[in-house]
């Protein structure tokens, strides 16, 4: 490193010179072959770039990559950097999780869901909430009226997590929450059922998403400033790593930033960012970097750009491997395996001719899984539309199915390796990212980045020009701004009937009048006590209030009283 | 796209909306695109952040003064709060501020919106254009309450 360089930009300026290659025998082809049959045939008038605005160029050879690449950026599968996937016989030796996301209405109609898919072999429930719920509004808030059990299942109280849970034993599955802001609240909850159950602690299984800053960043679900929620996630850590070691308690997750309009290289370098923060966030509470950075996962997207997804996920292997072994030093292999699940886009999927979404899904689908992913969610056809119907979501399970076991892709690991155009592709975007993480660093990392608003920015941006590209025809969806047509007929689609809204008003007013109102409000005032202090860990009063039944809105209220609430800076 | 430019029509005043995403909803990329573009329309654009009430969204139209308030929601609760905030201006007797609305709002809902005065309700995949044209149709109606009220 050269003297006030920081490891970022060393590592940067190191990538750009290894990227920016002569390439002699591209040149002469391209003056002695290409040219003249371009003259003969004309050109194409458009621009060869994908989602990262990178230039692709007509064709790779063994001089647009390192001659070093197999032993140096490669290894083989389960070896360093990971490049080539985290286990050494990778989907022969085990298939990734199919892990469809499910959670609608009531906690009845989620519990019945949750039944279904275990009689059918499911032992990974993922469970998605309503808006209140992500917010932290019980659903007797005003604000939730009309939104109860919309886009996912609501949770006012634990009565509503036991009825989701009722005849399911928690140490048979292994549980995915998809909640952020309120994660710690409904961590607790999970405990305490299995509490009721009597299932030892360390045997709980699961993960909660808890990656706040990508919610600052893009999916804009907070309660509370940045700081005071990183505060709690802390809190979480240290709680889950002494108590439940089965619980993965933060998936950081790229997902949400595609889907706000990020490019594919944004996406993988504003989410290892927050990865980064979060193990320097574990370090600073005391924590073994080898003991605690395995319990993190990833969530990446996968969209329709074919072999950028697939250099994305491949890049991203590569990177946290390298980072976590020369800047964090890991000495287990074990931390440094990035471990991800995968959604296809649901971005890219078009409410007109829906059924195109099908062939869409497959495309990605295929990406993630020729990327290396450990779990995929594939998207039904309907999802422009609604949240799934019953048959979309079948076909969308089917769609992994063929591709486990009609396809042969699953057959040999990474079966992209040492193609020309992937491996520079995936050196592209690690370079790419590198950029980015030098940024970041210079403007007082992801965090400060974040409050400024400049990651926002970045993808408003990307989003917009990705927009002006279609209207332009410069991008094409079919269907959407070519081959469209007239007179599309509406597809059937799920809708979530009004009476999710009273089934929850009842059972909160009940569980409010069943509780011991003194006991609620004496764990509420421990725990604001145990907030106001930095160095306490909230998290065993957040236990104690939500098995006294206090609610989730209570619970969320005493941090709005003690850390206030956040205005996001102004973007636009 | 020159919409907003227009000044004989709009007798040199910028066509003015209020973009709101009023319910419990981050879903922001389309209304951030809308904000941009609006903005390149020649429009004058206020966009309130996240997480406003139907009221706060009604309020902050009236003190701006706006020509249309533009509604978008991608969590399916539009049919109740679009509703709330259409009852808010008409509780409070306002004509001249029209409202639209835009999101995953399914092809049976839109007319009972229509019925209730909020038009355009486009769905994903709508051009640019055919939105800044229908913001401009609905503003040159509301300026001409406007000046019958003057």
């Amino acid at each position: 490193m050269e003297k006030n360089d920081s490891y970022w930009s060393d590592r940067y300026r190191k990538l750009k010179d290894q990227n920016h290659r002569q390439n002699s025998e591209f040149d002469a082809w391209s003056k002695k072959t290409l040219d003249p049959w371009n003259q003969k045939t004309g050109y194409q008038e458009k621009e060869f770039t994908n989602s990262s605005n990178i230039p692709v160029k007509e064709v790779y050879n063994s001089k647009d990559i390192p001659e070093d690449t197999e032993k140096n950026l490669l290894g083989m599968p389960g070896e360093y950097p990971f490049t080539r996937g985290i286990y050494p016989n990778m989907y022969r030796g085990r298939l990734w999780t199919m892990r469809m996301f499910s959670g609608f209405g009531t906690p009845e109609d989620t519990n019945e869901r949750l039944k279904y898919l275990i009689r059918h072999g499911e032992s990974g429930l993922s469970i998605a909430f309503d808006m209140p719920t992500l917010y932290g509004f019980d659903c007797n808030n005003p604000r939730s009226d009309g939104e109860i059990g919309k886009c996912g299942v609501n949770v006012s109280s634990l009565k509503d997590m036991e009825v989701i849970f009722d005849g399911i034993d928690l140490s048979k599955v292994s549980t995915s929450m998809t909640i952020n802001a309120p994660a710690a609240i409904l961590t607790a909850m999970y405990i305490a059922i299995g509490k009721k159950q009597g299932v030892p602690l360390d045997q709980l299984a699961g993960t909660v998403q808890a990656d706040i800053l990508k919610e600052y960043i893009a999916q804009k679900e907070w309660i509370y400033p940045p700081e005071a929620h990183l505060r709690l996630i802390r809190d979480m850590m240290v709680y889950c790593t002494e108590n439940t070691p089965k619980w993965n308690y933060i998936s950081i997750s790229g997902y949400h930033i595609r889907e706000a309009g990020s490019s594919a290289v944004q996406e993988l370098a504003f989410t290892l960012a927050d990865g980064f923060y979060y193990v320097d966030m574990g370090i600073k509470a005391g924590l073994d970097v080898d003991e605690f950075a395995p319990r993190l996962s990833f969530f990446f997207n996968s969209s329709i750009n074919f072999f950028e997804e697939i250099a994305k996920l491949r890049a991203a292997r590569r990177i946290w491997a390298k980072v976590l072994r020369e800047k964090y030093g890991a000495r287990k292999d074990r931390t440094l395996l990035l471990r991800f699940h995968t959604q296809t886009s649901g971005y890219s999927l078009t409410w007109q001719q829906p059924l195109n979404n099908i062939i869409r899904t497959t495309i990605e689908a295929m990406a993630a899984v020729l990327g290396g992913t450990q779990s995929l969610h594939t998207n039904s056809y309907d999802e422009a539309w609604a949240l799934p119907s019953e048959e979309a979501v079948k076909i969308a399970l089917r769609t992994q199915q063929i591709i486990a076991e009609e396809t042969g892709v699953v057959d040999t690991a990474d079966p992209l390796g040492g193609s020309y155009y992937v491996e520079w592709l995936t050196n592209k975007m690690e370079e790419e990212a590198f950029r980015y993480f030098d940024q970041i660093e210079r403007m007082g990392g992801i965090l400060e980045a974040v409050k400024a608003g400049y990651i926002q920015k970045e993808i408003a941006a990307t989003s917009y020009r990705r927009q002006i590209r279609l209207e332009e025809g410069k991008e094409i969806m079919v269907g959407v701004n070519k081959h469209a047509e007239e007179g599309e007929q509406p597809i059937n689609i799920l809708r979530i009937s009004e009476e999710a809204q009273k089934n929850q008003l009842k059972r909160l007013s009940e569980t409010k009048k069943s509780r011991n109102e003194q006991e609620v409000r004496k764990t509420l005032e421990e725990l604001e006590a145990a907030m106001r202090k930095e160095d306490v860990n909230t998290m065993p009063f957040i236990l104690k209030a939500v098995e006294a039944y206090a609610t989730l809105e209570e619970i969320s209220n005493v941090g709005r009283k003690v850390f206030g609430s956040w205005k996001e800076p102004v973007i636009v | 796209m020159e919409a907003g430019k227009n000044r004989s029509l709009f007798n040199g005043k910028p066509i003015k909306v209020l973009l709101a995403k009023p319910g419990i909803d981050g879903h922001d990329r389309g209304i951030l695109v809308l904000a941009k573009a609006f903005r390149d329309a020649g429009m004058e654009v206020i966009y309130v952040g996240l997480l406003p009430t139907p009221e706060e969204v009604v309020d902050t139209a009236v003190n701006e003064d706006v020509d249309v308030i533009a509604l978008s929601l991608l969590n399916g609760a539009h049919m109740t709060v679009f509703r709330k905030v259409a009852d808010l201006l008409k509780n409070r007797k306002i004509n001249d501020i029209a409202v639209v609305g835009g999101g995953t709002i399914p092809d049976t809902d839109k007319p009972k919106l229509e019925a209730i005065g909020i038009s355009g309700n486009y769905g994903p995949g709508t051009p640019i254009s055919t939105i800044v044209d229908h913001i401009t149709q609905r503003a040159a109606e509301m300026r001409k309450l406007k000046a019958m009220e003057e």
